[in-house]
């Protein structure tokens, strides 16, 4: 039987405190023909734990690693919020991602996005994205699509997934994945930023709070782009990416409880973090 | 009528970060941001004791109002 077969494998493969390098898997999935998140399911079960999870371990655990194997989650917009969103969904080990933008990234990118280098400009940010995950954390599925969330094939994507990331800049855009995602009564963890400042709120299927959110933002513009207007910097999307995947762990994983958090607003220039309650 | 307002980011600048205001009748945050000159393209969530509201909003006795600038980039 493949488990059992699998296990007695694992049992020769195992370091100090049940932990199973990486280096195992090649060799497990030529000899068993299965997939790494295959055999990284059957060593969660079974008690094992993965050697790249070990420093989160404790916080984790087993079954919770088991949790986010299995998650499906989108992130909606790989620029750079997206970018920082996606390399720590890869690094926690979210076995199943879906990334969606139809940008390519250019030189004003580089001050911010992860994803972009000298190298990958002029490149489908959601390819290389997915070259990124593949680089870190090989179990990790990646699923991209370099067109708009709202074709067909990215409202399929996103109806699949248990949490989606809100990445985007535009705050129409914003709006509509609100309503999608509450159509499809998903999650949705909104976060955006400007200048020196950024906002993040876990948005619940049919509350009507990204709405809540911008209703004093008037749509002056026509697609509502706001990146241009006040300025993006590093720092402020690192944390509020940051904020954003750390307000979203909790609806994937059991072991956390899971409550409406208010949402927050954060000042790096004093630094402040204020809470919406 | 006694309500705080509170400043975020660069609502601040030149302004004030919580202030107790006094207020003879009916007032709308509308007319408070108009009184601090607080140009309303520019404003964001708006909080009145932890709740979105809008604009039109009226506030009471003792109400925190919170004003935040618009944030939308990513």
């Amino acid at each position: 039987m493949l488990e059992a077969d699998l296990v007695a494998f694992l049992k020769t493969v195992v370091v100090k405190d049940n932990l199973i390098p990486l280096a195992a898997y090649e060799s497990a999935a030529d000899k068993f023909s299965v997939t790494f998140t295959k055999i990284e399911e059957i060593a969660l079960v079974n008690g094992f734990y993965p050697m790249r999870y070990q420093r989160q371990r404790n916080l984790i655990r087993g079954r919770g690693q088991l949790q986010l194997l299995k998650s499906r989650v989108a992130v909606v917009g790989c620029g750079g919020l997206g970018g920082h969103i996606f390399e720590m969904l890869v690094r926690l080990g979210v076995g199943n991602l879906v990334v969606i933008d139809p940008d390519f990234f250019v030189e004003s990118n580089l001050n911010r996005q992860l994803l972009a280098t000298v190298a990958t400009l002029g490149r489908y940010k959601v390819e290389v994205a997915r070259e990124r995950g593949e680089m870190i954390n090989p179990v990790v599925a990646v699923e991209v699509l370099s067109q708009s969330f709202q074709s067909d094939r990215g409202a399929q994507l996103l109806s699949s997934c248990d949490l989606v990331f809100d990445a985007l800049d535009s705050i129409p855009l914003r709006l509509q994945l609100a309503d999608l995602c509450s159509s499809f009564e998903i999650v949705l963890i909104h976060g955006a930023v400007a200048g020196w400042y950024g906002q993040v709120a876990p948005v619940p299927p049919a509350s009507g709070i990204m709405g809540q959110i911008y209703q004093n933002s008037g749509l002056e513009s026509q697609n509502g782009r706001v990146a241009e207007e006040g300025g993006n910097l590093a720092p402020t999307v690192n944390l509020v990416a940051a904020l954003e995947v750390a307000t979203g762990l909790p609806y994937l994983l059991d072991d956390y409880q899971k409550k409406w958090s208010p949402g927050c607003f954060v000042d790096l220039l004093v630094p402040e973090l204020e809470l919406w309650s | 009528m006694k309500v705080t307002i509170k400043l975020f980011a660069s609502f601040r600048q030149g302004r004030f970060i919580v202030k107790e205001c006094e207020y003879e009748g009916k007032i709308s945050i509308l007319q408070v941001l108009h009184e601090f000159a607080i140009p309303l393209v520019g404003v964001g969530v708006l909080l009145c004791n932890g709740r979105h509201v809008d604009f039109d909003c009226e506030l009471v006795e003792d109400d925190v109002c919170s004003i935040f600038p618009k944030v939308g980039g990513g």
